[in-house]
């Protein structure tokens, strides 16, 4: 059974980085089409430092992602929090609008921002593009802000104001602590989201600007420039090694609480925890 | 002070004014112009509903059909994963459900164009193939090239959901179960899989969604034979310049979705909010 589920998970993985495995190979290919192999060789990410287009994408790419996503975490977790103490009726109605880009198609998404922009007069370009990543950015840090807010004692809140604590104080005190994690969540699952984007992004940039996305998709009717492999494998390790750090660390904790948890309860509690 | 607290929630309210509402409300008032005058008129809706020209409603049922296809699929190869994934070690768990998140940092039209390389007649999987004496396959610009690339791209949303409601599921439940005389099989079909229904409906509708409205994915390994309702729209409005029929379009591929969901979250009230989380 055991032999099984490890054959049945390498396979899953097989399929999943299959492709990031071909990436990374023909970055380091020494000829220029992807068919054949002309030897080992660094020359696509020397050529990459050179490339003014691919890193122009690269910086577009990046500032809009984090600046989007810093935006969208402000907006959206001082949105979580007034909608947690609004009338029911009401924040229910917010909820359901926030859900809305979230069910919508990326492609109606994208041509309704196309839409207004045209409408009311927007300019094509970086701020409309950027606008698009923080409006559908901000509905993911509102969803994973909330549950926090909800799980959280209401009255502690209160009870720091009772002690002295002005409100402001209270806020990055007693509440930011508390929901911390939600909004780390939100925040990564925003730039993550943002990076990623493709179709909002295709049809809400304007000609000069130009992301990674837009440029591989340019690029795809021509051929991918091998630069581009380069700087994916790049990209894929930074962020490898950037999770497996912040895994790792998640990891002692859970352990730390795990002993913690043994010395506080008696053998018996913890044996019925395992399975 | 919950009183003033609830004006946080003010740049929100206004932003999601303009850019949420407005646009929708913009796409559906240009679903109802035509190229002609401001008027308006149901003709978009009429040419995409003609039964006596049926290409665009064939068009709609190929993109529902390939999405139907790959979201099945995606749940034969998921829920095996997701339920190996939930019963690992936590730490283990945690490490593995990263590596799922993992290939979405890696672009992801640039993963799709790395399937061309794979499966293409000269591609790497053919090559292999030859290698060892087996027929090469001809996969590039079929349907199936499409319901692969759909699967690739939208499994983890299919898997992770999933593997959240496994992972709720209250132990006592299962022990309950296996002390009431029920086998392992039993256990699962009678206590597991009906627990896990929030989680599978969650994961239908996050692969088939995104899998009915791509354009790239059809584009790219398809290659044009095999357009969907996603291509079409682009066409309208980034060749054709005709964005009445476009929003039309979206209006119908919007409507469509939202049924479908609230259709569905009758089943997912416990899981609100859970998706990928």
């Amino acid at each position: 059974m055991k032999v099984l589920k490890s054959a049945y998970s390498g396979l899953i993985f097989l399929f999943l980085y299959a492709p990031i495995a071909v990436l990374i190979a023909f970055s380091f290919n020494g000829a220029k089409s992807r068919g054949a192999w002309g030897g080992f060789s660094f020359r696509w990410y020397e050529s990459l430092a050179q490339n003014a287009e691919i890193l122009h994408a690269l910086r577009n790419t990046l500032v809009i992602a984090l600046l989007s996503a810093v935006i969208a975490t402000i907006i959206g977790t001082a949105a979580a929090l007034g909608m947690h103490h609004m009338r029911r009726g009401l924040a229910n109605f917010m909820l359901n609008v926030t859900y809305l880009p979230v069910l919508n198609p990326d492609i109606v998404t994208g041509i309704s921002l196309l839409i207004l922009y045209v409408f009311i007069g927007i300019n094509l370009g970086f701020s409309s593009l950027l606008l698009a990543h923080i409006t559908f950015n901000i509905p993911y840090v509102i969803l994973s802000v909330s549950p926090r807010l909800k799980g959280m004692n209401r009255h502690v809140f209160e009870a720091a104001l009772d002690l002295g604590a002005g409100p402001a104080r209270a806020f990055f005190k007693v509440i930011v602590p508390e929901i911390l994690p939600g909004i780390v969540n939100g925040f990564l699952l925003a730039v993550t989201l943002s990076i990623d984007d493709f179709v909002i992004s295709f049809f809400t940039a304007g000609p000069g600007v130009s992301t990674l996305s837009i440029t591989v998709y340019s690029m795809a009717r021509k051929g991918i420039k091998p630069e581009i492999n380069a700087l994916s494998s790049i990209m894929f390790v930074v962020v490898l090694l950037l999770l497996l750090t912040v895994n790792i660390r998640a990891g002692r904790d859970i352990r730390r609480r795990t002993q913690n948890h043994v010395r506080s309860r008696s053998p018996r509690a913890l044996s019925s925890r395992e399975h | 002070m919950s009183r003033r607290l609830r004006l946080t929630a003010v740049p929100y309210a206004l932003y999601a004014l303009i850019f949420i509402v407005a646009p929708l409300l913009l796409i559906l008032y240009y679903s109802l112009t035509t190229g002609q005058g401001t008027a308006l008129s149901l003709d978009n809706f009429r040419r995409f509903f003609d039964l006596s020209d049926t290409v665009y409603l064939r068009v709609l049922w190929r993109s529902l059909w390939i999405a139907g296809v790959s979201t099945v699929v995606c749940f034969v190869l998921g829920y095996p994963m997701a339920y190996i994934l939930s019963r690992m070690k936590e730490r283990t768990r945690n490490v593995v459900s990263f590596l799922f998140i993992l290939p979405m940092w890696m672009n992801f039209l640039l993963r799709t164009y790395a399937w061309m390389t794979l499966l293409e007649r000269t591609g790497v999987i053919n090559t292999v193939l030859k290698n060892l004496g087996l027929p090469s396959l001809e996969i590039m610009y079929t349907a199936g090239a499409v319901i692969l690339g759909n699967v690739y791209n939208f499994l983890p949303f299919m898997i992770l959901p999933i593997y959240t409601s496994l992972t709720k599921i209250d132990q006592n439940l299962i022990e309950a179960s296996e002390d009431l005389g029920a086998g392992r099989a039993v256990t699962f079909f009678r206590v597991v899989f009906p627990l896990s229904f929030p989680g599978i409906m969650s994961g239908f509708t996050m692969t088939f969604m995104p899998a009915v409205t791509t354009f790239i994915i059809s584009k790219l390994l398809g290659g044009g034979q095999n357009a969907l309702i996603g291509d079409l729209i682009e066409k309208q409005f980034k060749v054709a310049g005709d964005w009445g029929f476009g929003s039309a379009m979206s209006v119908i591929l919007m409507v469509l979705i939202l049924l479908s969901m609230n259709a569905l979250s009758r089943y997912e009230k416990e899981n609100a909010g859970g998706g990928l989380m």
